[in-house]
């Protein structure tokens, strides 16, 4: 049990998918604007990288190990990761109305977010088993949407800042990224 | 013809030199910056994907359904990434282990799948190619240029060769996470003053 709490505290804190292990940036800086799309874009990584890291974890394990593949993990995970995103959003679209019009934007943009890749492929890598790579791939999601929460409420305020012109928009973003990052550097060491 | 074709290589140089003007690919420009032998490594990968799948997918794009367009973008993509993974796996290891996992992750990289829907989709082989070509060579002097700071700063080194001598205490805030943020969001602070005018 201790692992587990262990493991979920590294992943959304120590190890931040954005601001440590620099993972997921382009909708960091890409959603950041305005609070409803940043929880939108959370809430719609949260959904998809549970769901994505279960899946490639079982194709890893019983089709490429099992019968040798593995070089090619990389061409079968994305084509994993993108027909998850197609079938979740045509599902979404049919079944659950209400919460495809809040996030249906946000999931055809998810197949080329990189954390979703990146965690899939940390947890194979760390050789976790499905138990620990289910709550990672959760922890990872919620690190993610806490960072681009955070990150999103600073940017409304910045707006309302008179920034120097040369430093406007994304430049800004990045030195403010910056600072949220040496925030989370704190937590090194703590696991 | 040649005239063009020298046009598409230029302007990845300057006018939409990534991930400076055209904001794309940040996660490897921001991880893999933290040396320069890791940055120029990083670059000439992703330049080699960039020019294949763009000759390729330029070379199909009259084959391709439209509807489909990007998943086959992404086979292709995906295909020359492990090409690459397997070439370094064999002949450079030691970077193939510190560029580590994000070689796989060149796949998901927006500039490649950017200039394969944005120009490759509707341009001729000799065009797709001096814009893959442009713009990868484009990437790997930005991945240089940051990589170049944040080494000298952060470590004292250049290339892994000392050049402050014994007495320069590193600047360590530069090769971590926050270093490589507002490095970045200063040096595109200072692209926009220079091509301001």
């Amino acid at each position: 049990m201790t692992d587990y709490i262990l493991l979920v505290v590294s992943c959304i804190f120590v190890n931040n998918i954005l601001l440590m292990q620099y993972l997921g940036n382009c909708p960091f800086l890409g959603v950041s604007k305005r609070m409803e799309t940043a929880v939108g874009m959370a809430m719609a990584v949260v959904f998809v990288l549970v769901m994505a890291g279960a899946i490639t974890w079982v194709v890893d394990i019983y089709l490429l190990k099992a019968f040798g593949l593995e070089y090619l993990r990389t061409l079968s995970f994305i084509l994993v990761i993108a027909s998850l995103v197609q079938f979740v959003e045509m599902f979404l679209r049919k079944s659950i109305p209400g919460l495809y019009a809040g996030l249906g934007i946000f999931l055809p943009l998810i197949t080329t977010n990189c954390a979703v890749m990146g965690v899939c492929l940390i947890n194979i890598m760390e050789e976790y088993s499905f138990l620990q790579a289910l709550v990672s791939s959760f922890s990872y999601a919620v690190g993610f949407g806490l960072a681009l929460v955070l990150f999103a409420g600073v940017r409304e305020r910045i707006i309302l800042a008179r920034v120097p012109r040369p430093l406007q928009d994304t430049s800004i973003g990045l030195v403010t990224a910056g600072m949220l990052s040496l925030a989370f550097f704190a937590f090194k060491g703590m696991v | 013809m040649a005239k063009t074709a020298v046009q598409e290589f230029t302007k990845g140089l300057w006018a939409e030199i990534p991930p400076f003007r055209l904001v794309l690919g940040l996660c490897p420009t921001l991880a893999v910056t933290k040396t320069v032998e890791n940055g120029i490594g990083m670059g000439v990968a992703t330049t080699f994907v960039l020019i294949c799948s763009n000759i390729l997918i330029s070379l199909l794009r009259n084959v391709i359904p439209k509807r489909v367009r990007i998943a086959c973008f992404i086979v292709v993509i995906a295909t020359f990434v492990t090409v690459v993974e397997l070439v370094m796996q064999a002949f450079a290891y030691p970077l193939f282990l510190k560029l580590g996992i994000f070689i796989p992750l060149i796949v998901v990289n927006c500039i490649v799948l950017g200039r394969a829907e944005a120009f490759a989709a509707k341009n001729g082989v000799v065009a797709s190619l001096a814009d893959g070509l442009g713009i990868g060579v484009g990437f790997t002097l930005s991945l240089t240029a940051l990589a170049i700071v944040r080494e000298v700063l952060g470590n004292g080194t250049f290339y892994n060769i000392p050049v402050f001598g014994p007495s320069f205490e590193p600047f360590s805030f530069m090769v971590q996470a926050p270093g490589a943020f507002v490095c970045l969001g200063l040096m595109l602070c200072l692209m926009n003053i220079m091509g301001r005018k």
